[in-house]
């Protein structure tokens, strides 16, 4: 145990100078592009061999998980509108950055998402109902993240990027190759919490990847309010490579995502990745978008939706056929009703659970004060037997 | 005199201290276009401008930050904290600046700011978006904290506190912001002043000390008890720091029992202060031990079962019963 067992703090100097020896700060960094919105494959010297691997069962899977995601998405909207959730958080348009970054994990990778990463929870294999649990007021967690290496959703914006750099100072020290991701959005930047996560994670050249995705607005609020300059050019203040990659193309965000983690599991710290995308529908289901954005910018991004990118380049390279669609849409149609039948199944339990687990170890104060529920409740059931006996007589 | 909604109310007093002094400059998320999640800075950015109505980067503890520097150059600034449950990141700046600036260089910089916070549960909403954390803030000197519970006191008090020279955090029940009431835009003269409790509901048996949203709850209630024979007198606190122990004494002194209700946890919370001082303060008018109808000390738990966590009709009757001596449900035992 100890130092030793902490990967060599070996700086990729060519790396780390091209990234610092940027004359204009505020320039817009290359934006990583492997497949272009009509489905045309573009090369790319540095990270197209991240995406060399992906054959057309790969390829496939990754075009099924987003279109699931997406299914999923849109009956979680259609049940908040049913009074069936509280809220809902929408990921529509942001498939490929999460299941392009999502799918290029380990099992034994950690990660620490935000409230939006329904993709990533997929690709972690976690069953997506759970993640309704917290949006039907049924519970503040609604899984157990060491199933699944996939944290609990974190709705305090930022917090979950400091737990990941700390995962990742664990993983150092026990000689491990985990490598952990922290997902944040482009509003979540300007918080404390992630500049101070960098900070530590460059200290300690610890693995881990910030995974920004970068959807152009927080609520209201357009990304130029967060940031001057492209969000990926931070990095090299801290001292680490920032990628600036197509958020909508799923090959090109899974060999950035690839490279990033294969960097950061050899010892040579952290990346941030900036998953250049949009967010298509409103922040939540309690949100209203007419009210500070223009149609036409959502139409502009309609253009370059992920999923209809990887089905052209599926179609004309003749990798899937129609039949491979068809069967999408009906297991899509079949995880939506699962979904469904799955929500409207979940009850609210016992209040008394709730008191379970505020601590490790009983605590006299909580016992007293479940006690007095069940005697308070308790009451009103004598209060009613005694109303039903008197209307009886 | 205008009929208004509760969020409603709360503009057009942000608007009015706008327009009275320049000086004055809202800072929050989502605050301008959007006119905040829950509208009430509606409008304000456009017929204000930018520099007055500042959307500001997603950063609470800058936003507090940033306040205190504006206050030392002669602003006034109105922060906005969008949900209860976001305030912790501008904690150390509000605990250990904001309060303390003005006593520090003795009282040769003032810290006009106003600090709104939205809060408590019963809207149904995910976590942390249904907390009571204002015993945090009144637990520390150099702040000031109200709790508004009427579209009247909403309006009038929110710019009274923006024109306190001390910062003010003012808790907003968003459970109430559809509420409507008649406001006086103009009732400023002659208001009430904004650190004294107001008697709600005249009473002579049991005295009931709520705030926020649950004082419509605490009025229900009277009239429960009334129907039952008890004549209950509800305060409003209004200030939950300094207390209007003169106010709370004299209903006190008068009914010989004292029950106080809020959302927040029951331990350390302001119910504790309010039993104890009010002990200390006529211990030989009281027929029984203050009572506390609060809510538990877990964390506030989710939507679905939110309603037995927070303190409603029934549990301040009960309050009430046990204030009375009636059997004591926590102990099961006459007293
Ligand atoms: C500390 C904190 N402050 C404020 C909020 C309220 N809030 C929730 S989401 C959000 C915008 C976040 O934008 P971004 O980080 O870009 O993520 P996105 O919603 O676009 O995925 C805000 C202000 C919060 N959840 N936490
Ligand atoms: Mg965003």
């Amino acid at each position: 145990m100890g130092a030793e067992h902490l990967p060599a703090s070996e700086f990729d100097i060519e790396e780390l100078e091209q990234s610092l020896v940027t004359s204009d700060p505020a320039a817009a960094p290359p934006l990583v592009q492997l497949m272009a919105p009509d489905g045309s494959v573009r090369e790319d010297a540095k990270y197209g061999q991240y995406a060399a691997h992906l054959d057309g069962d790969a390829l496939r899977a990754m075009y099924r998980d987003m279109a699931l995601v997406r299914r999923f998405d849109q009956e979680a909207t259609a049940l908040q509108r049913q009074g069936q959730l509280l809220l809902w958080p929408p990921l529509l348009g942001q498939e490929a950055a999460q299941i392009g970054s999502g799918s290029a994990l380990k099992p034994q990778d950690y990660v620490f998402p935000t409230y939006r990463e329904h993709g990533v929870a997929l690709t972690r294999g976690l069953e997506l109902s759970k993640v309704l649990r917290l949006f039907r007021g049924v519970s503040n967690g609604g899984w157990d993240p060491r199933e699944s290496n996939f944290h609990l959703y974190t709705l305090v914006l930022a917090a979950q990027s400091l737990h990941a750099v700390g995962y990742a100072m664990g993983v150092q020290r026990d000689g491990d190759d985990a490598v952990t991701v922290a997902y944040f959005g482009d509003g979540a930047s300007s918080e404390g919490d992630v500049h101070e996560s960098m900070v530590f994670a460059a200290s300690n050249q610890s693995p881990v990847v910030f995974f920004c995705q970068n959807n152009h607005w927080a609520i209201s609020v357009p990304t130029e309010v967060q940031s001057r300059i492209p969000l990926s050019n931070r990095a090299s203040g801290y001292g680490f490579p920032g990628i600036r990659v197509d958020g909508n193309d799923v090959v090109a965000v899974h060999a950035v995502t690839r490279w990033a983690l294969e960097r950061a599991r050899s010892g040579k710290g952290p990346v941030l990745i900036e998953a250049f995308t949009y967010r298509m529908s409103a922040h939540t289901t309690a949100d209203d978008p007419t009210k500070y954005r223009e149609a036409v910018e959502e139409e502009k991004w309609r253009e370059r939706d992920p999923l209809l990118r990887l089905e052209r380049y599926l179609r004309s390279t003749n990798t899937a056929g129609q039949d491979f669609f068809d069967q999408v849409t009906v297991e899509a149609d079949k995880l939506a009703a699962s979904t469904r039948a799955d929500v409207l199944a979940m009850e609210a339990p016992d209040f008394e659970d709730h008191f379970a687990n505020v601590y490790g170890d009983p605590h006299p104060l909580v016992q007293e004060e479940l006690e007095w529920h069940r005697q308070y409740q308790a009451g009103f059931a004598e209060d009613n037997a005694g109303r039903a006996e008197g209307e009886a007589r | 005199m205008t009929i208004m909604t509760f969020g409603r109310a709360i503009n057009t007093g942000l608007r009015k201290a706008m327009e009275n002094d320049p000086k004055v400059v809202i800072i929050g998320e989502d605050i301008g276009a959007l006119g905040g999640v829950f509208r009430i800075t509606d409008e304000l950015q456009k017929d204000f401008g930018a520099h007055r109505v500042i959307d500001a980067p997603l950063a609470e503890s800058a936003i507090l930050g940033t306040a205190v520097g504006m206050a030392y150059r002669g602003y006034r600034p109105v922060c906005e904290i969008q949900f209860d449950g976001f305030i912790y990141p501008a904690f150390d700046q509000i605990v250990s600046q904001v309060a303390k600036l003005h006593y520090r260089t003795r009282g040769r910089v003032r810290m006009p700011l106003t600090i709104r916070v939205p809060f408590g549960g019963g809207i149904g909403a995910a976590e942390h978006h249904s907390e009571s954390p204002e015993a945090y803030f009144t637990h520390t000197s150099g702040l000031r904290v109200v709790a508004v519970s009427n579209p009247q006191d909403a309006c009038t008090m929110i710019q009274q506190a923006i024109a306190c020279d001390d910062p003010v955090l003012y808790f907003e029940p968003k459970r109430r912001y559809h509420t409507k009431g008649e406001v006086d835009e103009d009732a400023l003269e002659d208001a009430l002043p904004m650190d004294s409790a107001r008697v709600e509901v005249p009473g002579t048996d049991v005295t009931l000390v709520a705030y926020g949203a649950l004082v419509q709850t605490a009025r229900e209630a009277a009239q429960a008890a009334e129907d039952d024979g008890i004549s209950v007198e509800v305060i409003d606190l209004r200030s939950l720091s300094p207390l209007d122990f003169p106010t709370v004494e004299a209903s006190v002194r008068k009914t010989g029992r004292l029950v106080v209700t809020h959302e927040a946890a029951r331990t350390g919370g302001l119910g504790a202060e309010i039993a104890a001082s009010l002990t200390e303060r006529c211990f030989y008018y009281l027929e029984h031990a203050p009572v506390r109808v609060t809510g538990m000390d877990i964390p506030y738990p989710p939507a679905k079962m939110e309603r037995h966590h927070q303190p409603d009709l029934d549990r301040i009757l009960d309050g009430v019963d046990r204030v009375l001596g009636r059997p004591n449900s926590l102990t099961g035992l006459e007293d």
